[in-house]
Parts: C-alpha cells; sequence; structure tokens
C-alpha cells in the first residue's frame, strides 16, 4: 500500500464518519418529530426552526455531562465497551456502496465481511453489561448476548437467499443483479426474515428487551452517562442506519431498481438520493413499528427465533436453490414464498390467540336480580 | 400460597424499586432471579407512608377530607366521596338530591381518569410507548372538567360532608354534551391501539393467574377481584349514595389473568359513561349543601362505609367522641390488599411479567402506605 492509498483510505473514512454522526444527528431528529406525530405531540420545537438544532443541543449536554464510573465497576472492561460496541458498527460501513462507484472498499466477499464484523458488538454490549458491576446491567447485557446470537442466523441465511440469487457476495454485483426485478420481489420471504431479524439485531420495538426501560432499566447502559453513553447512542443509531441501507441494498434493489437512465456523475448523485430515499423509508417503517407495538418476553422472543425465522429461513434458502437448479422462472419463487408467508401468518394467528380468545369479559347487567345470582355464585 | 422455594446460593438477588421505573411509585420488591425466571419475590412497602389515619386525629372533619385527597392521587374525589359518606352516616344527614348526583358524576368520571392512567401506564410497562400518550389525553378532558368545576386538578376537596362546596358552573351541561361523545371515542381508540395488537395479546394472556378462590381469600377486590369471574361490586352488593338508581352493567371476566384485568378495567370505563349519562339526565336543579352547623361534631359512634373506587373495595371506619376531631379513622384500601396476592401471582414467572404483573393490579401507593 502506498502513501497516496493510505491517504485516500484515510480522506474516506473520516467522510464517511462524517456523513454517519450526521446521519445519526438527523434520525435522532427524525425518530423524535416521527414519533410524536404518532402521539398526537409535536416533539421538539424550541431549538431551531422546528427543533432542527435539537440533536446538537443534546450532543452538547452530553458531552459536558459528568463520566461516572462505579466504584464496583471492571474498570478496563466498562471504558472499553463503548469502543468494543462502536467500532463494529463503523467498519461495517468500509464495504456499503452509496453508488456504483462510490465505495470505500469493494470487497469480493463484502457481504460475509458485514455479517462478520456486525456480529462483533454483541461483545461489546456484554462487556458493559458485566463491567458495570451492576445486576440490571449483567442481565440486559446477557440477554443481549442470548438475542443477537440467536437472530444472526436467520439474518444470515436471509442474506445467503439473496447471495444465491446473484451468485456472488459483492454488493455491488448484488445490486447490479437487481436490474429488472428487486429482490423483495422475487423472495419476499426472505425481505421479511431480514427485516425481521434485523429489528431484533437492533434491539429495536417489539425485540428491545435488552435495553428495555420497563424491565431492567436500561439494560447494559445503565451505568453509563455523559459522553460513553453518547457512544452507545450513536452505534445504535448507526446500526438502525445499516440495517435500514442493507435492506435498500439487498431487497429493494439499491440504486438500480427501477433502472436509472443517466451516467456519469448525475448518475451517481441520483443514485446517492435513490439510495438514500429507500433507507429512510425503512427506517421510518422501523419507527413506525417503534410507536406501535409492545415489546415480547425473552421465551417468546427466543421461540419467534428457533421456531419460526430459523424453519422459515431454510425454506427460503431450499426454495430458492429448487428454482435455481432446474432454472424455473422467478415468479415461481415469488409464489411459492407468498404461500409460505401467508400460511406462517395464519398459523402465528391461531397460535398466539384470535378473536374469540379475547373475548373473556363479559358484561352483567347491575340490576337487583343480578345480585341475587352473584350470592348463588359465592 | 407463598412461594416456598427458598432461593440457592446461585440465584441473584435483585431490587426492583424503589427507583425502578415501572413500580408506579415508591414500591419495592425484592427478587431473587434464576436467570430470567422469579424463584422468590418479596414486596417492601412504607415509602410513602405519611401517616393519613394518624393525622386525620388531629384536624376536624372537614380538613380530613384534604388527606383523603392524598391516599388515592389518581382517584381523589372518590376517596373523599367514602369519607363524606362515612361521616354523614354517623351524622345521620339527608343530602340534597342534586348534590347526589354531582357526586356520582365526579366520581365516576375520575373512575374513567384514573383508569385511562392505567392503560397507559400499562402500555409501558408491556412495552409500548404510544398508549399513555393517548390514556391521557382522554384523562386531560377530564382533569380540564374538574378543574372548571373544582378550581383544582387533583386535590380537589369538593366533596364537603353533607354535599358539594358549591352547584356545578353554568357551562357544565355544554360542557358534557361535548365531553361525553368525545371520550367514548377516546375509549374506543385506546382499546383498538392496545386490544388488537397480537403481542399484547400474547404478553398479557395467561399471565399471573388467580382463581376466584384464592383471590377472595387474599382480599383482593374490584376490578381485580372481578376479573377472576366473580361478580362483586359494592355499587350492587351494598349500594351506597345512589348508584341504585342506574341501568348500567358490571364487567367479570373469566380466567382472572393480566388481560382480563386489563379488559375488564377498559369495559368498567364504558360503563361509567352509562352512568353519566343516565345521571345528567336524571339530575335537578337544587340546593347543594344540607343546612349544617359551621362546625362538623358528629355524636359519639361509629361508623363504616364501604365504596367502590377505581382499585376496589375503599372502606371508612370512623370513630367519634362528640369533639369536633375524629377519635380514630382506618382506611382500608384496595391497593394494599390487592397487593398481597402479588406473591401468589408472581410465582413462576418472568422478569419481564413481574412488571406487566404488578400494573396489572393497578396499585397506588399513596393508598398502600397511607
Amino acid at each position: 500500500m502506498n502513501l497516496q492509498q493510505v491517504f485516500m483510505y484515510s480522506v474516506g473514512a473520516s467522510l464517511i464518519l462524517g456523513f454517519l454522526s450526521l446521519t445519526v444527528l438527523f434520525l435522532t431528529w427524525l425518530e423524535r418529530k416521527f414519533l410524536a406525530r404518532l402521539q398526537m405531540r409535536m416533539g421538539p420545537m424550541r431549538v431551531g426552526p422546528y427543533g432542527t438544532l435539537q440533536p446538537l443541543a443534546d450532543a452538547v449536554k452530553l458531552i459536558f455531562k459528568e463520566d461516572i464510573l462505579p466504584s464496583w465497576a471492571d474498570r478496563k472492561v466498562y471504558w472499553l465497551a463503548p469502543l468494543a460496541v462502536f467500532v463494529p458498527t463503523f467498519l461495517v460501513w468500509v464495504t456499503i456502496p452509496f453508488a456504483r462507484d462510490l465505495v470505500l472498499a469493494n470487497l469480493e466477499l463484502g457481504l460475509f465481511y458485514v455479517t462478520a464484523v456486525s456480529v462483533l458488538s454483541i461483545l461489546g454490549l456484554v462487556m458493559a453489561g458485566w463491567g458495570s458491576a451492576n445486576k440490571w446491567a449483567i442481565l440486559g447485557g446477557l440477554r443481549a448476548a442470548g438475542q443477537l446470537v440467536s437472530y444472526e442466523i436467520p439474518l444470515i441465511m436471509a442474506i445467503l437467499g439473496v447471495a444465491m440469487l446473484t451468485q456472488s457476495l459483492n454488493i455491488i454485483e448484488v445490486v447490479d443483479g437487481q436490474t429488472r426485478v428487486a429482490n423483495f420481489i422475487i423472495q419476499p420471504l426472505g425481505f421479511f426474515i431480514f427485516f425481521t431479524a434485523g429489528l431484533a439485531e437492533l434491539g429495536r420495538t417489539p425485540f428491545d428487551i435488552h435495553h428495555a426501560e420497563s424491565e431492567v432499566v436500561g439494560g447494559p447502559f445503565v451505568e453509563y452517562s455523559g459522553a460513553h453513553w453518547a457512544v452507545f447512542y450513536l452505534a445504535e443509531y448507526i446500526n438502525t442506519f445499516t440495517i435500514a441501507i442493507l435492506t435498500a441494498l439487498l431487497f429493494l434493489g439499491g440504486w438500480r431498481w427501477p433502472d436509472m437512465p443517466l451516467d456519469g456523475l448525475s448518475h451517481s448523485a441520483l443514485s446517492v438520493a435513490w439510495l438514500l430515499l429507500k433507507a429512510y423509508l425503512v427506517v421510518i417503517l422501523i419507527f413506525w413499528i417503534r410507536g406501535t407495538y409492545p415489546r415480547l418476553r425473552i421465551d417468546q422472543l427466543m421461540a419467534f427465533s428457533w421456531k419460526v425465522l430459523v424453519p422459515l429461513s431454510f425454506a427460503n434458502i431450499v426454495l430458492t436453490g429448487v428454482v435455481l437448479y432446474y432454472d424455473w422462472h422467478w415468479s415461481l419463487l415469488t409464489v411459492a414464498s407468498l404461500i409460505l408467508m401467508a400460511g406462517f401468518f395464519l398459523s402465528l394467528t391461531f397460535y398466539s390467540g384470535t378473536a374469540a380468545e379475547r373475548m373473556t369479559v363479559s358484561v352483567h347487567p347491575a340490576r337487583p336480580e343480578a345480585i341475587s345470582r352473584r350470592k348463588m355464585d359465592l | 400460597m407463598t412461594i416456598d422455594q427458598s432461593p440457592n446460593s446461585m440465584d441473584i438477588m435483585v431490587n426492583m424499586g424503589p427507583q425502578h421505573p415501572s413500580t408506579h411509585g415508591v414500591f419495592r420488591l425484592v427478587i431473587w432471579i434464576d436467570g430470567e425466571r422469579i424463584v422468590r419475590a418479596e414486596p417492601h412497602i412504607g415509602y410513602l407512608h405519611r401517616g393519613s389515619e394518624k393525622l386525620s386525629e388531629g384536624e376536624s372533619y372537614n380538613q380530613v377530607i384534604t388527606l383523603f385527597d392524598r391516599l388515592d392521587y389518581v382517584a381523589n374525589l372518590n376517596c373523599e366521596l367514602a369519607f363524606c359518606i362515612a361521616v354523614e352516616k354517623l351524622m345521620a344527614i339527608e343530602v340534597p338530591e342534586r348534590s347526589h348526583y354531582i357526586r356520582v358524576i365526579l366520581s365516576e368520571l375520575n373512575r374513567i381518569a384514573s383508569h385511562m392512567l392505567f392503560y397507559g401506564v400499562y402500555g409501558l410497562d408491556v412495552g409500548a410507548m404510544t398508549p399513555i400518550l393517548y390514556g391521557f389525553r382522554e384523562r386531560e378532558r377530564i382533569q380540564e372538567l374538574f378543574e372548571s368545576v373544582t378550581g383544582a386538578r387533583m386535590m380537589h376537596h369538593y366533596f364537603w360532608i353533607g354535599g358539594v362546596k358549591e352547584d356545578l358552573p353554568d357551562d357544565f351541561e355544554r360542557r358534557m354534551k361535548v365531553l361525553l361523545p368525545t371520550l367514548k371515542q377516546g375509549i374506543d381508540e385506546c382499546d383498538r391501539l392496545l386490544s388488537d395488537s397480537e403481542l399484547f395479546l400474547a404478553r398479557t394472556k395467561g399471565i399471573g393467574t388467580i382463581t376466584a378462590e384464592d383471590a377472595i381469600d387474599f382480599g383482593v377486590t374490584g376490578p381485580s377481584l372481578r376479573a377472576t369471574g366473580v361478580l362483586e361490586d359494592v355499587r350492587i352488593s351494598e349500594p351506597y349514595s345512589i348508584y341504585d338508581r342506574f341501568d348500567y352493567g358490571i364487567p367479570v371476566g373469566t380466567n382472572g389473568d393480566c388481560w382480563d384485568r386489563y379488559y375488564v378495567r377498559l369495559e368498567e370505563m364504558r360503563q361509567s359513561i352509562r352512568i353519566i349519562e343516565q345521571a345528567m339526565e336524571q339530575m335537578m336543579p337544587g340546593e347543594t349543601m344540607a343546612k349544617l352547623r359551621r362546625i362538623t361534631r358528629p355524636p359519639k359512634g361509629e361508623s363504616y362505609v364501604r365504596t367502590e373506587s377505581p382499585r376496589g373495595d375503599f372502606a371508612v371506619f370512623v370513630v367519634s367522641d362528640g369533639t369536633e376531631h375524629p377519635y380514630r379513622v382506618k382506611v382500608r384500601t384496595p391497593s394494599f390488599a390487592n397487593l398481597q396476592a402479588l406473591q401468589h401471582l408472581l410465582r413462576d414467572a418472568y422478569v419481564a411479567d413481574a412488571v406487566v404483573i404488578l400494573g396489572s393490579i393497578d396499585i397506588v401507593l399513596g393508598e398502600v402506605d397511607r
């Protein structure tokens, strides 16, 4: 590697870091505003027009806050944990392309790299839980470990399905493969699995058990404050954006679907805009789910992964393999996936309770005859 | 009845509260957990003890009402009502018709407000962040009405011994005409938001089950008892005030799990609106305060009155020695009694369930600790 390359990579890396930081600032504002609109509130309004400067104010506040070290904390682990969470989330972005020729390092094993690196941040959560010497933090850290490891499997399997379709692990080639039809049309099942498992990887509602406010208080982050807490926060939002942009790249056709007419620089600019638009749509979907659903319990969450998502993801791979082997038309895969999904949703509603099960409460008239019946009952 | 498994050295003891975000106040639950399962649970109360009962002995009867306001601080008027009725029974006062109706209307509104708070906080307990804002929207509408009637949002001191402090404001009927349909709509909206969610059903169905016999043995009352299938409501079993004049329904569950306790409350709000509508129709203009001497001085004796507060059987026992101060005031608070069943409900629960179960019995710490 010569000096010029080193220079180019450093500039690229700092550009990505800057872009991600700005994205996080914007995402926090977007989330607060979007949730506020769902909840009949205004959201931040005071700092800047429509509260646009609120993220900056928050950042400044967080930096100036005191960093507290619990007296029983495992000092080294405690301080290293935020980095262990942040570095992998940032490293993933090395190979994520924004346009056909706008990527820091176009790795041939890009998808493999993404899954391998993103899994590392689990370590940071467990470290934070252990280092804090707080029982809620340990509980949260272990919950995170269990949850993230189990959802890693369906996530990787869904990515594998995409890789099979394109016969490549290179993300740019995956996007190029979607010129005619986007993957979410070919593999609706894979899209569903990837998005659901992605939500669980992020620890977002309905899978936010590891930092559930009402249960384990703040999970691994209970004891953190100030800048170190902000690093966790940063990593969490970068992760959200990573999953969103991966969904856009792998399933929504990235910048290719529908195909871009232009060429040259305008093509790149349009590509970036198109990709970001798709990614932000996914982000808003994630926020929407957060504003709507309650969270699952840990056993239900594990059961959902091992009993539902993992078998479904294997079925997805087998289906894809069969269709590819016999060289059938892709629409067959769509139909088969949709049938599987319909069956899955039907069984889910059947399993988790039907409308009849909700009707356990009956209203009795408050009349003298009702009172005498009560006496008989007792 | 209690959990007989003793914790072994591998179990972790965790303090849930008094600073835990979902213990609904300053309640401390010590739990021993084996992984995610609760092996043993031990509730500790008393962090909000203010000695209301003892304080009452030094106040005049009208001042005691202000202490009752602070017992169940989300259903203040229901507490005031109980004390007023107890003293009125002691003094054998005939309360004017109109003030009866005012009391019933406001108490039922307060019941809705209290259940709306439950609804919102329960949403938070289960992990949904939106219900609380919808619940508070409806609660806020009721609080605004209270403000116009009593002058205060929470600590009203509006029910006096012998009637109510003053007549309703002129625009009360107009306000109610707007409020009731909005509330109905709001309740339906809240119902759809949480009850239709499969995840919510999965979190509450079959969790924290208690049988009717056990519930009665523990002294559980109110919605939590009705959820087990027992048709017991003080409003019909020992009608007080004018509750025997209305046609309404008592929601009763079947399984006694968290879902039933939740849905009984939701249905109760609809029934409260029915009561209010009928009361508004039947209410006539007239006196609102009985003719009484300036200083309340009940004759020697005692009285015990049960009322149905949003949480259950709220009973007041007043002993008078003939002076202007009560000799003894004892309150039987529903939250305190319902909390007794907590250990039983928590057996074999997950940590996450503990929060849901505690939320479903809807305690108010001001009332538990008094």
